[in-house]
């Protein structure tokens, strides 16, 4: 098994309308359901909006804080699935669902390290 | 052949066999290629002194995974977690391969649509058809170092996202095998439009894309695209000797001497033709190797049944809609009812600056007598043609039209 980040990127400042959050709000508790019925949810959460982020910098030898976002851009990581799968199609297929439910663009990366192996709970 | 040739030719033919068996032990791409490669470093020494074993193919698999296992032992003896897994597997790949389709797995890898596209072409290329990284760069007309980076990426993404080595179940093959049978076309066509110029190893990567396709037609007899793919490029591949001229000058179609197609590939070709469409499953291929199919048994361009090629572009057109399917049907279609009708679809189709588009409207005006306009056409389709061949064509072509009187057809070959 291998864990996949699965992240949401999302336009800054665009709050979509109550009765259209509305339904992709359930749809996403579904798919949280079904992922932890499969027993391939590790952690999932949603991000509060990229314009309340702060960014530290070590610049040698001061810590600096600094209004976020870091990355500059319209579009921003706006939540994450953490899943577990064999191998890379069985985190696409949970990511494909993820694109259809949101219709935000998701990408998908492979942890390093094996779950359970060093660093890890 | 000289042993160090014997030697090469097996390479060609055995390496993507060899790293595909091979990295059912190490399921690490690089290290399959690694072992295979020190095998045939081995095998060139001894086959140039003592001649070719019986099976080479088997005796390059066999020394290749004694050495992967070997190295394995050394990594586990020092602890290596996944060398002592590796070993632990080596059991279950020791089985023969029942269903010979582990080419078939790794073909899917490399065609994997999370790979950027260029990378799939490279990778298919390098680890299946055993070319070297320099022929590849040379093919695709990019620097070594560049190429190399490129593999070596596609390579560490398909290790560090685990991309699975297995043929895609029957739900997903459908999409996979259309990124897997696009890419083989795509090697086709890149050698297709270098086969007129000089270099060798831009026309190899035709032989390449029809060897890769018998593979898939073997391995999955069931999908009749598959089929539809290799007839087409068998098809096309038969007027290899007829489609050039003079100094590597194009010869459309129409002008092509008949008696120089290949006999061979036209008959495989329609056999295949027929197999796959009897199935009743049409796909883009099968209706591309099925007009292909109609003039290799047409006598002449003008004894061709154009009124069926224009049906099948229209059948096409259903199933891949676009002007550049459009722009073919319009060369049928002048055809059976003429310039004139044909000019007006090529007209709307706006695909100003593609080299076929102002060939064929410079071809279509000039049988239009409109000469000047016609001249004009070709002049554009000269300056924005791919290839030093097309090139020769059209410029042939520009040079009848300024000088008086002259009476040719024009089709893509």
């Amino acid at each position: 098994m291998t864990q996949y980040l699965i992240a949401m990127y999302q336009p800054d400042g665009v709050v979509p309308p109550p009765e259209v959050l509305g339904p992709i709000m359930e749809k996403l508790e579904a798919f949280n359901a079904d992922l932890r019925a499969a027993d391939a949810l590790v952690f999932s959460n949603g991000l509060t909006d990229a314009a309340s982020a702060t960014v530290i910098r070590h610049n040698g030898h001061d810590v600096m804080v600094t209004d976020g976002p870091y990355a500059e851009g319209k579009e921003h990581l706006g939540g994450f699935e953490i899943v577990e799968a064999p191998d890379l199609d069985g985190a696409l297929t949970w990511a494909r669902r993820l694109a259809e439910t949101t219709g935000l663009p998701i990408e998908v990366r492979a942890f390093a390290e094996a779950p359970g192996a060093a660093g890890q709970a | 052949m000289n042993p160090s040739d014997a030697v090469t030719a097996v390479f060609r033919e055995e390496y993507g066999r060899a790293v595909s068996v091979v990295l059912r032990t190490t399921q690490d791409l690089g290290l399959a290629e690694e072992a295979v490669q020190e095998a045939f470093a081995v095998a060139a020494e001894r086959w140039t002194s003592e001649g070719l074993p019986e099976h080479p193919g088997a005796w390059i698999i066999t020394a290749a995974r004694r050495r992967a296992v070997d190295r394995f032992r050394r990594e586990a003896a020092r602890g290596g977690k996944e060398a002592e897994a590796a070993l632990l597997r080596q059991s279950d790949s020791e089985a023969p391969d029942a269903f010979g389709d582990d080419r078939l797995k790794l073909l899917f890898v490399c065609c994997h649509p999370a790979l950027a596209a260029q990378a799939r072409i490279a990778l298919a290329l390098k680890v299946l058809g055993g070319l070297t990284t320099t022929q590849i760069a040379s093919a695709f007309l990019v620097s070594e170092a560049t190429m190399a980076q490129r593999i070596s990426r596609a390579k560490s993404k398909i290790r560090d996202s685990r991309i699975p080595y297995r043929v895609p179940s029957s739900g997903e093959l459908p999409e996979r095998l259309a990124a897997v049978l696009a890419v083989v076309y795509l090697i086709y066509n890149e050698g297709y439009s270098a086969d007129l110029g000089t270099q060798a190893d831009r026309a190899g990567l035709c032989m390449e894309a029809v060897r890769l396709a018998r593979i898939i037609s073997k391995l999955l007899p069931d999908e009749p695209e598959s089929d539809g793919l290799l007839a087409l490029m068998l098809l096309s591949e038969s007027r290899h000797r007829a489609r050039s001229g003079p100094g590597g000058s194009l010869v459309p179609l129409a002008e092509q001497d008949r008696s120089k197609w290949d006999e061979a590939l036209i008959s495989e070709g329609l056999a295949l033709v027929q197999r796959c469409l009897r199935r009743g499953q049409l796909g883009p291929y099968q209706l591309q190797a099925a007009i292909q199919a109609v003039h290799s048994v047409a006598p002449s361009a003008a004894a061709t049944d154009w009124r069926r090629i224009v049906r099948l572009y229209d059948a096409l057109a259903t199933l891949t809609p676009g002007p550049v399917v459009e722009l073919n049907r319009a060369v049928a279609l002048a055809e059976v009812e003429g310039p004139a009708a044909a000019l007006s679809v090529v007209d709307g189709l706006g695909l100003t600056g593609y080299h076929a588009f102002h060939a064929v409207r410079g071809d279509l005006l000039r049988r239009l007598g409109r000469r000047d306009e016609a001249t004009e056409e070709y002049a554009e389709a000269v300056l924005v043609a791919p290839s030093p061949g097309e090139r020769a064509f059209l410029q042939s072509r520009l040079g009848d039209l300024r000088s008086p009187r002259s009476e040719h057809g024009n089709e893509r070959s």
